[in-house]
């Protein structure tokens, strides 16, 4: 698992770990039932604090994204995540806006930016990604 | 939101109104603070701010003059055994003894420590790759710093200190550091307290941070409170200015023209007020890193060591 934090652009840590792995997992990197990283072994190698890592698999775990089986381990969810469609979508909603906002704001209109989401889907395809 | 929310109520150190002057200087100015246990504690200042003497009160290698500091609810300076025992300190330039080999240092070092563990100690040496046959004064830099590091953990002490010890340091041997760091206080229990000015260092592993100045604490707090009171904001006029504008909480602003940015700290809604009675429309609003909090705090008066 790939994850680069920088402490240089004011994203809260826990968030860049939320954020990547919530991509690695959309774009099939991270595939469901895969084992994540314990705590301890994540924060030595992104050299952050274990509390860091901590709050970011709770998050992760609220937003269905991962589980956390009894015996230890936090896994990928399975398909289909627990999060209530609409919280899904108010979640996406906030994106969008800001998405739209930035794209007003750079004269790109709306269809071009429908033409950049399709792309960059084509792009996340999970079967093309892998070996 | 800590997982060791149940013991942060125990203090391990807790310093209460330290006042310290070195002839006409005054090098500490009415300081208090505590640090509870389990914490990562960032101490950060430019140089001279006054850590080193902060540090130095911990130890006991400096008594109070006003005010009072306990350390495991010991006075460090009455009690040294009691508290020297339970702390592992490396400082910038750890006084190792240079004549001795890297194998006698950790038989020296052993006997003054009963907790000292001699498979964590052989493990950390290998880690680190430390020849036991070279002397301490054969050793790189980075070699010397790792030794100091290996002395300071080998006997598990419930409190870590560190006064700067990335300074100067190339970038692997910072790593080892970090990683020490983040191994002691996945132990159930053990605290660190460590002094630097590289901030983003700082903001990868600290939960808590205080930033003193000239003596003075100018800003005390968890992380991610601190971070979340401040704003750094860019607003947009419509015809250029020559001055910034005046909005409440701004620290420093930058920009000119059409655009001006500044670190501000204040809350959200109040800046979106204050931007609009002021004529102008904030175009970029984001939370600032811990090094743009503190250019802006104290970054005026004294230039920031970048970091090496």
């Amino acid at each position: 698992m790939h994850i680069r934090i920088t402490s240089s652009d004011g994203i809260p840590i826990y968030l860049q770990i939320v954020n990547q792995v919530k991509y690695l997992v959309a774009s099939g990197r991270l595939s469901p039932g895969e084992e994540l990283p314990p705590i301890r072994v994540l924060a030595e190698q992104l050299l952050v604090n274990p509390n860091t890592v901590a709050r970011a698999y709770r998050e992760l775990e609220m937003a269905g994204a991962v589980t956390k089986r009894r015996t230890a381990g936090t896994y990928v969810s399975q398909r289909g995540s627990p999060l209530e469609r609409r919280e899904r979508l108010r979640i996406l909603t906030e994106r969008v806006d800001a998405l739209l906002a930035e794209a007003r704001q750079m004269d790109v209109t709306v269809d071009q930016v429908f033409e950049l989401i399709r792309r960059r889907d084509e792009k996340m395809q999970p079967g093309e990604k892998q070996e | 939101m800590t997982d060791t929310g149940r013991l942060d109520l125990e203090t391990v150190v807790r310093i209460e109104r330290v006042t310290r002057r070195f002839g006409s200087t005054t090098a500490l100015d009415d300081v208090s603070l505590s640090v509870p246990r389990g914490a990562v504690f960032g101490l950060v200042g430019v140089n001279g701010a006054g850590k080193t003497t902060l540090l130095r009160h911990v130890l006991g290698l400096l008594k109070a003059q006003t005010g009072r500091v306990r350390v495991f609810g010991l006075d460090p300076v009455a009690d040294p055994v009691g508290v020297l025992s339970k702390i592992g300190y490396l400082s910038e330039e750890k006084d190792l003894p240079d004549w001795m080999r890297v194998d006698e240092l950790l038989h020296y070092s052993r006997a003054f420590y009963s907790s000292w563990d001699d498979r964590y100690a052989e493990e950390l040496r290998q880690t680190f790759d430390l020849d036991p046959a070279k002397k301490i004064e054969q050793l790189s830099r980075g070699q010397r710093a790792r030794a100091g590091l290996l002395v300071a953990l080998a006997y598990r002490p419930e409190l870590l200190v560190l006064d700067e010890p990335s300074s100067g340091l190339d970038p692997i041997v910072r790593r080892d550091i970090l990683a020490a760091i983040i191994r002691t206080i996945s132990e159930e229990g053990r605290t660190v307290l460590f002094s630097s000015h590289l901030l983003d260092e700082v903001e990868r592993v600290c939960d808590r941070v205080t930033m003193i100045d000239e003596g003075r604490i100018v800003l005390s707090g968890e992380l991610d409170q601190l971070k979340g009171s401040y704003r750094c904001l860019t607003v947009h006029f419509d015809a250029p200015q020559s001055h910034p504008p005046a909005i409440a909480g701004a620290l420093a602003w930058e920009g000119g023209g059409h655009e001006w940015s500044a670190v501000c700290n204040a809350r959200c809604d109040a800046l979106q007020a204050a931007a609009a009675a002021a004529g102008a429309r904030i175009v970029e609003q984001r939370v600032p890193s811990l090094d743009e909090i503190f250019v802006a705090q104290v970054g005026k008066k004294c230039p920031v060591p970048v970091g090496e």
